[in-house]
C-alpha cells in the first residue's frame, strides 16, 4: 500500500494532518498500538519539522506487510551539518516555532529514538530528506 | 489511579470537550507547556497538564493517545481544539489554577509523576 500526503509550510494549524492519517489507517490494520505510537510521534516530529522549516514538502508511506517505510522530503533551507542537528539541545527554530511549543532541539533525536531506520540527507538551499523505518512486527 | 470526577473537583475545572467518564481512573500526569517534551514521553493513561492552547497541543496528544487534557491559567481551548479533540476522543478541561498549584494539588490526589 502507498500513500502520499502534502505538506504546507509554516501552517501550524495543518501540521500534522499527515501523520494523523498514517495513524488512522495504521489503526485500520491492527498494527500493534505501541508500534503505531512509536511510528507516529516519529512521523509527527518530521512533519513539524517541515512546516517549521521547509516551503513545502510532502510524506510518502508505504506499507508492506513487515514494515513501514516513510520518506518526508522538503523543499528548504537544508541542514548544513546533520550530526550537529542530531545533538539534543540544538535548534535553529524561530520565534514564533517556539511559541507553538516546539523548537527546543528535541526533534530529530526522538525520531531516532521512535524509528528502527533513520535517515536524513540534505542539501543547503535545496532540501532534506527523511526516510523512517518501522517494523510491524 | 484517580478518577476523573475527583480532579473536576479537586481543581475546581470545567470539562469543555468529550464524553468525559468521570469514573475513569487515571494514574499518572506530565505537566509541559513544551511540546517536544511531551513527545519524549511514553506513558499510558496519563493527564496533560499545559497552558499551552494551541492545535498542536491537541495534535500531540492525538499522536501519543493522551486521553485527558488539562488547561491551567484559565486557558482556554479554542473551538478548533474542541472539534479535534472530540474527533479522537480526547476530553478537554479547563481551569484557573497555576500549573504549580494544579499539580501540587493532583500529587496530593494521589497522580503519580512521570519520572
Amino acid at each position: 500500500m502507498e500513500f502520499r500526503f502534502e505538506i504546507e509550510g509554516g501552517n501550524f494549524s495543518k501540521a500534522g494532518t499527515a501523520s494523523s492519517e498514517v495513524k488512522k489507517i495504521l489503526k485500520q490494520l491492527n498494527v500493534d498500538p505501541k508500534i503505531i505510537k512509536r511510528t507516529v510521534v516519529s512521523l509527527y516530529e518530521a512533519e513539524v519539522n517541515v512546516v517549521a522549516h521547509a516551503y513545502e514538502g510532502e510524506m510518502n508511506v508505504e506499507i508492506i506487510p513487515d514494515k513501514v517505510s516513510v520518506t518526508i522530503q522538503d523543499k528548504g533551507p537544508g541542514i548544513p551539518d546533520i550530526d550537529q542537528a542530531m545533538q539534543e539541545g540544538y535548534s535553529t527554530a524561530t520565534p514564533k516555532v517556539r511559541e507553538m511549543g516546539f523548537g527546543a532541539g528535541m526533534g530529530l533525536p526522538n525520531i531516532k529514538k521512535n524509528s528502527d531506520q533513520l535517515n536524513i540527507s540534505s542539501k543547503v538551499n535545496v532540501g532534506t530528506i527523511v526516510e523512517i523505518v518501522n517494523y510491524l512486527k | 489511579m484517580v478518577k476523573v470526577a475527583d480532579i473536576v473537583n479537586k481543581l475546581n475545572a470545567r470539562i469543555v470537550c468529550g464524553k468525559c467518564d468521570l469514573d475513569r481512573k487515571l494514574e499518572f500526569g506530565f505537566a509541559s507547556d513544551l511540546m517536544s517534551d511531551v513527545l519524549t514521553i511514553d506513558t499510558e493513561n496519563l493527564l496533560l497538564i499545559t497552558g499551552m492552547n494551541n492545535l498542536q497541543t491537541i495534535r500531540t496528544s492525538e499522536m501519543l493517545d493522551i486521553s485527558h487534557i488539562i488547561f491551567v491559567r484559565d486557558k482556554k481551548a479554542s473551538k478548533e481544539m474542541q472539534e479535534l479533540a472530540c474527533e479522537h476522543g480526547i476530553a478537554l478541561l479547563e481551569c484557573g489554577y497555576s500549573m504549580f498549584r494544579a499539580c501540587a494539588a493532583l500529587n496530593e490526589l494521589g497522580l503519580k509523576p512521570v519520572y
